[in-house]
């Protein structure tokens, strides 16, 4: 009778205001219509300012926690170049990231007083299992608007899970008034492809 | 049908399909959706009372009136409606009244974070707390019933992690509305005075004994056996963890944490070896279950600070450490605190009292954050509503020292919350001090929800919208005036003269917050001249997202020029994000930053 979880855990990571949330809560409607048990979890209010944001996503079999603990994420997509960094202590030699190159300066970046850490990608390499870069940014551009950044992460986090790519249009379509689901769609497909 | 929600949105689904009509609150994180999502269900009746107090004493009202009355919100906010709960305690209701209290372990948007599971112990009211979304679509209903049954108020207690956590729901097809709305005298239980609220202090004790002996029978406390070895009491959120780490201990899961299952307790104590209590926050299961004689292994290796995650709880019971992977200690990775929007009209504002030398008492908002470098234009945050009060203190503490040098900044929302009282305070005590009200136009910290300033309700109707200068003049101010804090020449001197006006004066520091939908201030983004910044950074100083600076040292040689022998670099504006405020246009000294086409 002890129910067992079975979970695999994404954190997404980025800066307040780059649509994290939105991709999160399109990532959790997409595993829930492919029939898996899934928990997302993220903080709002003050953290939205400008600050680091993160949200986790746990699913698979039976998800007990909505929060990941550190050390065990399978999968970090982090929507800024650093904040990848931030959240080292939450990956394992297994662990995968994606990368978006993009960079939004901190505020002690901003003021001359710290440096923006030029080696990301060199200092989680052969640390973990793999690490891929989308230029999310450009891509963006490319499909009509900048602010389907984050459909694009989506894309390229959906090309490393196990759902049907159906699945993604449909809740991509649900999600966006009509006028932006084009845009988005075009994003996720670059997303998708960039991997 | 199946629904992903969060835990606040579950628990607006739940009042309504339970047939939950009413509802009121005041917006604060993370309780703020709970409401804001019941307002939208057919025939629903839900307004921002303008602070919790109000939200509390309106839901008593509507729950006197044969209503079930849902009020929402954070842990703090309970403080404010401390007074009413402890004597509707007393009181009892007619209909059915449940208060949710959303707790904040971590502080991830709070000043402190009191476990406010003592207020139910502290009032004599039974309290809930579901674990996850389901839970708490369900648990609400659950209240709802025990609030009818035993006419008690009862509290539903939520941790930012249920309320803003999202999981699978299983929706249910709502009640009809049940029409139970009457006018019902009844002093002996509704008039309060020493004489009836004696006798009404014993049926409170009557009311928990007979919720004592339900706790015992609640199916939502449950023991769940495994292995005998080791048992776990906990409830809430840290079940999930507990249960994500641990899945072969035995369990008893309390849904109702006030009062507690002594009996499922004791009878747990009898079937395993050796118990851990798992709970955020204050040791408030482990006193109890200590007292009756238990011995459990709790705080002693669990912390009391912070919100637990299953990795915290692994390694308190198994001492190990987990694995992680670290940044070479040579790595500073720079810090990315919330900060204000590009275009934030608080940012003028908190410049220009940053620059001079006087004590700004603050308070709860967005504008808080203006106490960092560089602005630090705001030097205490206590509570909602404290700044003029503490502003008046300090003020009349100082006395002729402190003449023209105290302040205290308030938010509109945070005025109408908790400001009046204090506001008429300055007015009758002759105070010196000056109080400026950050009118931007909304809620902005918790996301622009309405007030009794902004002229709508929560369900979107028109209405009076109070206006400040009045108000102030009213109240008995000798002086009240408006500026626009994107000007900040006008600012300067409008506070410098107030500062030094005998009286009581008021300032408005009127500009719509640049999230506000129906003020759009948004304008063309600036640019820097490359042939005019001389790279002094005067504009890095009201530390605008917007603005950054360009190192020389990092560029190839030759694609930059030096305006002057001694530069390092200068500034630049990002384009996306700059709103075209023109603050920091107003500081360049030689008009480098301009509109594009100027």
């Amino acid at each position: 009778m002890t129910e067992r979880e079975k979970a695999e855990n994404i954190l997404l990571a980025g800066v307040g205001g780059q649509g994290i949330l939105k991709a999160s809560d399109i990532i959790c409607q997409a595993i829930m219509e492919a029939g898996w048990d899934v928990k997302k979890s993220e903080v709002h209010g003050m953290a939205q300012r400008g600050g680091s944001v993160t949200s986790h996503v746990r699913y698979g079999a039976k998800v007990f926690s909505p929060v990941t603990g550190k050390g065990e994420v399978n999968v970090l997509v982090s929507f800024e170049l650093l904040e990848a960094l931030r959240y080292i202590d939450y990956l394992n030699s297994n662990s995968k990231v994606i990368l978006n190159d993009y960079r939004v300066n901190p505020p002690a970046v901003n003021l001359g007083n710290m440096k923006y850490p030029e080696n990301v990608f060199e200092l989680l390499q052969g640390k973990v299992a793999i690490v891929s870069i989308v230029s999310a940014r450009s891509l963006a551009r490319e499909a009509g608007s900048v602010r389907a950044e984050n459909m694009v992460m989506v894309g390229a986090l959906a090309s490393w899970l196990p759902l049907e790519r159906n699945i993604w249009y449909k809740v991509i379509n649900e999600f966006f008034p009509p006028s932006l689901i084009s845009i988005n769609l075009r994003a996720f497909d670059l997303g998708y492809q960039a991997l | 049908m199946k629904a992903l929600l969060s835990g606040n949105e579950a628990i607006a689904r739940g009042a309504y399909e339970y047939g939950v009509r009413f509802g009121a609150g005041y917006p604060g994180t993370p309780s703020t959706e709970i409401l804001e999502e019941f307002s939208r269900y057919d025939g629903v009746y839900a307004e921002w009372s303008p602070n919790e107090k109000v939200a509390l004493e309106v839901g008593i009202g509507a729950a006197l009136a044969g209503e079930m009355a849902l009020v929402t919100m954070k842990h703090v906010g309970l403080n404010v409606a401390a007074d009413p709960l402890f004597t509707v305690s007393y009181t009892g209701i007619n209909g059915a009244l449940v208060i949710v209290s959303a707790d904040d372990p971590s502080m991830h948007s709070s000043q402190n974070e009191q476990d406010n599971r003592n207020y139910a112990k502290f009032a004599k009211i039974p309290m809930l707390e579901p674990a996850d979304s389901e839970e708490a679509r369900r648990f609400v209903k659950i209240a709802f019933e025990i609030s009818k049954k035993h006419d008690t108020p009862v509290i539903l207690r939520t941790t930012t992690r249920v309320s803003h956590s999202k999981g699978i729901v299983e929706l249910e097809e709502p009640r009809p509305y049940e029409d139970n709305r009457i006018i019902k005298y009844d002093a002996a239980k509704y008039v309060m005075v020493p004489a009836m609220a004696r006798i009404r202090r014993h049926e409170v004790e009557k009311r928990l004994k007979v919720l004592r002996d339900l706790a015992d029978n609640f199916p939502e406390n449950r023991i769940e056996l495994a292995d005998k070895k080791i048992g776990i009491i906990t409830s809430g959120m840290c079940y999930n963890y507990a249960k994500s780490k641990f899945p072969d201990f035995s369990y008893l899961k309390c849904g109702m944490v006030y009062p507690l299952p002594v009996g499922l307790i004791r009878k747990f104590a009898s079937q395993v070896e050796k118990i851990y209590v798992i709970e955020e926050l204050d040791p408030f299961i482990e006193e109890q279950v200590k007292a009756i004689g238990i011995p459990v292994v709790g705080k002693e290796i669990f912390p009391y600070t912070g919100e637990f995650d299953p990795g915290i709880i692994y390694e308190a019971i198994t001492g190990k450490k987990i694995a992680t992977l670290t940044l070479p200690p040579e790595v500073a990775l720079p810090p990315r605190p919330p900060n204000l929007c590009p275009g934030c009209p608080h940012r003028g504002l908190f410049y220009i009292l940053g620059k001079l030398k006087v004590f700004v008492t603050g308070d709860i908002g967005c504008y808080t954050l203006a106490f960092m470098k560089p602005l630090e234009g705001l030097h205490s945050c206590i509570c909602m509503g404290a700044s003029i009060g503490m502003a008046h203190g300090m003020s009349k503490a100082l006395g002729e020292r402190g003449k023209g040098k105290v302040i205290g900044v308030i938010g509109d929302s945070t005025f109408l919350h908790s400001g009046i009282t204090p506001l008429l305070n300055v007015a009758y005590n002759k105070g010196e001090a000056l109080i400026i009200i950050c009118d931007n136009r909304t809620t902005a910290m918790t996301g622009m929800q309405e007030h009794p300033g902004t002229g709508f309700t929560l369900q979107g109707a028109s209405t009076k919208a109070l206006s400040y200068e009045a108000l102030g003049e009213v109240l008995g101010m000798d002086s009240v005036r408006v500026i626009d804090p994107y000007n900040l020449k006008e600012t300067e001197e409008v506070i410098e003269e107030e500062l030094n006006r005998e009286g009581a004066s008021l300032i408005i520091s009127r500009r719509a917050c640049v999230l506000y939908r129906r003020e759009k201030t948004k304008q063309t983004p600036l640019w820097v001249e490359e042939e005019k910044c001389i790279g002094c950074g005067r504009c890095l100083d009201i530390g605008c997202p917007a603005i950054s600076w360009v190192n020389f040292d990092d560029m190839p040689p030759g694609s930059y020029k030096k305006i002057t022998k001694k530069q390092k670099g200068r500034a630049e504006i990002d384009p996306d994000a700059c709103t075209g405020c023109s603050v920091c246009a107003q500081l360049c000294k030689t008009r480098a930053i301009i509109k594009r086409g100027d």
